[in-house]
Parts: structure tokens; C-alpha cells; sequence
């Protein structure tokens, strides 16, 4: 499936093709090639036909169908749908069959999406590679002897290996972003508070947000438009209208001032700098003005996020206990249940991130490394705040590398975090940040560059990320 | 890494009680050197004078957000319990807490 969300939309609209056969094409190509890739945990065939089945009739009868209406979709699997199985990619979850339905699921299927099935992650969204999933890795369509990216790898490969043209992702350190830049997908992780948590199981709350993969600028913008907004199941949702994203993809960059951060490029691969520099040239070309500058507070970034994160998730994950879902290991008595059950549910990087944040938020030194990766998050977003008094959107890499092998960087856990450097500080400030494909390695591998715009400023994102597109594909 | 590792193995062992886990030796090892590791790489930031900055918990000011007070529908309590590793009386069911009686 080569075609966009919104082109395929329309042509089911239009009825030059049905939603039945946009499902199939996509199921058939999921049974050709998901062997050997494993974007999917789940398929839900039997419903998919039936949901595409549903939408033709509604069509055929000559009723108004959503905006996404026949559209296959697939769902990152720590996002719940009533009775389809959720596992988060851990053993811990494994079997569990969720009562309620995530918010922006409930959205796109009432758009007329269809859901495919859940795709695979790094276990509890906590990796950068989904070599951390319980059921195994998924494989990069471009190259399947590299990572796809994590920990939204899944859904990354759902899009990129054109099984459907949009999957929805979460974005807690870069999530989205990374898998994005890894498979040559666009990527968007929207302003904290803008897409509703409801139904995204939690990992580190004030971190997390979902958000889509797609092709196209603007398929991103439509999807988003569709899930976002305001949820009163989610407290920390923003009740209040955001700008329009769709409109902003035709607005173009005349006048912008778009800020070159060094601290978001030094350290990358030689060819993704040359690449980010190429388009910030096509960023002036289209009537932006380019200033050079330095954060050097981003670069405490890892740091800060590898303390909080931790400590969130380690609060968070305290709910798997054996007692009210999943996974039970029997003891005689309910201490030595916990403890059993969680030994054996939870993978090592799990482990790690539990004992991590434990430790941090222990006495004593609770004040040395929480409370002082807490100031550091506001040291950065202050320092994001004051660039952005001199420029409206930052740009950068997206990642240091393009897609790295299978086994480089389990045995280090530090050097896998260190592959989120530049996608962390827009997680710790609650700010927008997409990532856009603009151009490859010289072995084909795709390079993603990162455009940074201020909380609520998502607009911008599209504005610029539509100019970028058009001159990759011009 | 340079620096010393600020992590024991000792450390570890209770960090891991506190979480609830059980680590084997050849893990309590490896975890000791990874989490070390990170740790170290943390004192870039430990040892930042970072005084008069506010610890920030969240990306921004949220009051408490209530919702009216009135009787709304909530998940059906037999679909929650049918998901449960074991359930009974309408009531998720463990083991025994207490120990016995001295």
C-alpha cells in the first residue's frame, strides 16, 4: 500500500475502491511479509473485515462516513481496545484481555478507521530498538538485518513496510520520533496535554503522549486533528481549541525564524548533519530566516529523563502485582506472590528501570538525584522558553545514527539511551516535536531531521514539515 | 566510565526488595555495573549548583481537575473481575496476608 491515508480515504469515498479491499490488501500483505518483520502482536482479521465490511454498506446506502473512513490502522499494543488482547510486549500482561478502550482508538474508529491489530514494542515502551519485547524483535522493512527503531518499532514497520498507511504510536523520550527517522516515516509527538492518555497504559505520565506514524505531512496532521483535543478521562488533558494542523501544512515558512541547535546536532553521523543542513537550505529557500544557535542545557537532557522516567515508571509498574490482571505466579502468601510475579513478568530492562527509579526516589537520595533531575527539567525548559524568544521553531537531528544492528547496544544499556539525546528535551518540556525523512545514508539507510516548536505552537510543526517533504520529494 | 561506581552490590539487593523483585546472584552483578553506569553518567547533573530553579513535576501548572459530582457509568465490575488471575464474591481473591497466630 503505497497510497496515503487521506488518498485512500477519498478513493473509498469515492467508491473507486472499497474498504473491504483496502482491508485485505492490507492483510495480505501483513500474512506475505509479518513473518519475517513482526510489526504485529495481534491481528484481528475476522473483526478488521467485518468493521470494513460495515463501512462499505453505510457507503453503499449512501450514509456520511468519517473522515477516515476505510482506512486499515494499526494500534501500538499499550493501547487498550475492549476484549483485544494487550501485552504491552511483556509476559507480565500477557493474556490479558482489557475491559475499556483507549480514547484516541475510540476516535479512529469512529472516523471510520479499521483496526488491523496491535503492533509490537520494546516491553512497557521502555527501549529504543524493541529488542526489549518479551515476544521478540521486529525488523526494519528497509534493511531487516537493522532495528526498526524503538519502542514503537511495531508501528513504525506497519507503515513502513506498507501493510497500512497510519499507526498510532506513544512518545515518552522519542518513541515516535526515532522508529520514524529509522524507517523513513513521518513522525509527530504533540504538545503534552493535546491527545488524551485515556487508555494508554502508563509509563511515565507526565512524559508519555501518543501520537501517529504516517507518510505524509499532512496524513499526520488529519490523524492527529482526529484523536486530539479535549477528554475529561484524562486530567491532564488541555481543554481549550488547538491551532489547526491540517490548515497549517499549506501555510508554508515565509517569515519564520527557524533556530539551527547545535546541541541538537553535534555528535550525529557526518551524512545527518549534512542532511540537516541541507534542510535548513530548504527551509531559506522557502522564506525562513535561519539563525545558528547553542543550547547547551539539551545536552543534561539524558540525564535528567533517565532519573525521571525511571522514578515515574517505577510507581506506575508498582500496579502489576499479580492480584488484579495478568500474570500470577501462586505463593502462599501474597508478599511472596508479588515478589514471584513480578520476578518472573518483568523482562532486564524493565528490572533495570524499576531499581533505577526506586533508587532514586529513596531516602537519601531522593533530594541528590530526583529533586535534582526535577530543576534540571526546569532548567531546560527555561532555556527552550528564552531560544524561543529569538526564533520560532528549532531544527535538528532526529537521531545520531540511522538504524543501528540487531545486539549493538543490549549489552550497554547507557549507549542505547544515549540514541535518545536529541528527541528527550521536548519530553521534558511537554513541547511539540516532529520527525521528517530527508534523504538516506549512502547504504540507503533513511535519516529523519527534527523540527522543535513551543507547547501549543504544533502548527508550526506542519507548516515547516510540509515545505521539507515537498522538497524531498520535488 | 571514570568515575567510581556509586552503586554497591548491597545497594542493589535493596533497591530490589523495595521493588519487589528477586535478583540472582550473576544479576545482581550485572545490574550493580549497568545501573552504575547511569548513575555515573547522572553526575553531570548532580553536580549542578541548580538553586532558586523549582523542581518541575510536570510540563505545566495544573490546578486539581474535578469533575462534577454526580453518579456517572464506570466499567462493568464483572468484566473487570473476569480479567482477574483469580476472583470470587464479586472480589479480587489472593492468599493468605497475616502470617499465623504466635
Amino acid at each position: 500500500m503505497t497510497t496515503s491515508a487521506i488518498s485512500l480515504a477519498q478513493a473509498i469515498a469515492a467508491r473507486t475502491t472499497t474498504a473491504a479491499a483496502a482491508t485485505d490488501a492490507a492483510l495480505s500483505a501483513i500474512t506475505e511479509r509479518d513473518g519475517e518483520l513482526h510489526a504485529f502482536l495481534h491481528v484481528d482479521a475476522d473483526a478488521a473485515r467485518q468493521a470494513a465490511s460495515a463501512i462499505d454498506a453505510r457507503l453503499a446506502a449512501g450514509e456520511t462516513v468519517g473522515p477516515l473512513a476505510g482506512v486499515p490502522v494499526a494500534i501500538k499494543d499499550n493501547l487498550v481496545m475492549t476484549g483485544v488482547p494487550t501485552t504491552c510486549g511483556s509476559k507480565i500482561l500477557e493474556g490479558w484481555r482489557p475491559p475499556y478502550t483507549a480514547t484516541v482508538v475510540e476516535r479512529l474508529i469512529d472516523a471510520g478507521a479499521i483496526p488491523i491489530g496491535k503492533t509490537n514494542l520494546d516491553e512497557f515502551a521502555m527501549g529504543s530498538s524493541t529488542e526489549n519485547s518479551a515476544f521478540g524483535p521486529s525488523r526494519n522493512p528497509i534493511d531487516p538485518t537493522k532495528v526498526p527503531g524503538g519502542s514503537s518499532g511495531g508501528s513504525a514497520v506497519a507503515v513502513a513496510a506498507g501493510y497500512v498507511p497510519v499507526s498510532l504510536g506513544s512518545d515518552t523520550g522519542g518513541s515516535i520520533r526515532q522508529p520514524a527517522a529509522f524507517c523513513g516515516l513521518v513522525g509527530y509527538k504533540p504538545t503534552y496535554g493535546h491527545i488524551s492518555r485515556y487508555g494508554l497504559v502508563a509509563f511515565s505520565s507526565s512524559l508519555d503522549q501518543v501520537g501517529p506514524f504516517t507518510t505524509t505531512v499532512a496524513d499526520a496532521a488529519l490523524v492527529s486533528e482526529i484523536i486530539g483535543g479535549h477528554d475529561h478521562r484524562d486530567s491532564t488533558s488541555i481543554d481549550a481549541p488547538a491551532p489547526g494542523l491540517l490548515e497549517a501544512c499549506g501555510r508554508g515558512v515565509a517569515g519564520l525564524r527557524v533556530g539551527l541547535c547545535s546541541d541538537l546536532l553535534d555528535g550525529a553521523d557526518a551524512v545527518i548533519v549534512d542532511r540537516v543542513r541541507a534542510a535548513a537550505a530548504a527551509l531559506e529557500a522557502a522564506g525562513a530566516t535561519i539563525v545558528d544557535l547553542a543550547i547547551p542545557e539539551l545536552r543534561l537532557g539524558l540525564s535528567a529523563y533517565y532519573l525521571l522516567a525511571p522514578a515515574e515508571a517505577s510507581s506506575n509498574l508498582a500496579r502489576y502485582d499479580g492480584v488484579r490482571f495478568g500474570l500470577r505466579e501462586e505463593r502462599d502468601d501474597v508478599a511472596a506472590m508479588n515478589v514471584a510475579t513480578r520476578t518472573a513478568g518483568f523482562g532486564p530492562e524493565v528490572k533495570r528501570r524499576i531499581m533505577l527509579g526506586t533508587y532514586a526516589l529513596s531516602a537519601g537520595y531522593y533530594d541528590a538525584y530526583y529533586g535534582q533531575a526535577q530543576k534540571t527539567r526546569r532548567l531546560i525548559t527555561n532555556a527552550l522558553d528564552a531560544a524561543y524568544q529569538g526564533v520560532d521553531l528549532l531544527l535538528g537531528a532526529t537521531t545520531p545514527t540511522t538504524a543501528f544492528g540487531f545486539g549493538d547496544k543490549v549489552a550497554d544499556p547507557l549507549s542505547m539511551y544515549l540514541s535518545d539525546l536529541f528527541t528527550i528535551p521536548s519530553n521534558l518540556a511537554g513541547h511539540p516535536a516532529m520527525s521528517v525523512p530527508f534523504g538516506t545514508d549512502s547504504a540507503g539507510l533513511p535519516i529523519g531531521v527534527q523540527l522543535l516548536a513551543p507547547g501549543r505552537r504544533d502548527d508550526l510543526l506542519f507548516a515547516a514539515g510540509a515545505v521539507l517533504e515537498s522538497e524531498v520529494s520535488a | 566510565m571514570t568515575n567510581p561506581n556509586p552503586l554497591t552490590e548491597a545497594d542493589v539487593i535493596k533497591v530490589a526488595s523495595l521493588a519487589r523483585l528477586e535478583l540472582r546472584p550473576d544479576e545482581v552483578a550485572t545490574f550493580t555495573e549497568q545501573l552504575g553506569s547511569v548513575l555515573g553518567h547522572a553526575q553531570d547533573i548532580a553536580a549542578l549548583n541548580l538553586e532558586g530553579l523549582s523542581p518541575m513535576a510536570h510540563p505545566f501548572d495544573l490546578e486539581n481537575v474535578l469533575r462534577e459530582d454526580v453518579v456517572t457509568p464506570s466499567l462493568d465490575r464483572d468484566a473487570v473481575l473476569a480479567a482477574a488471575p483469580d476472583a470470587a464474591e464479586h472480589r479480587f481473591r489472593v492468599g493468605r496476608i497475616l502470617g499465623e497466630a504466635p
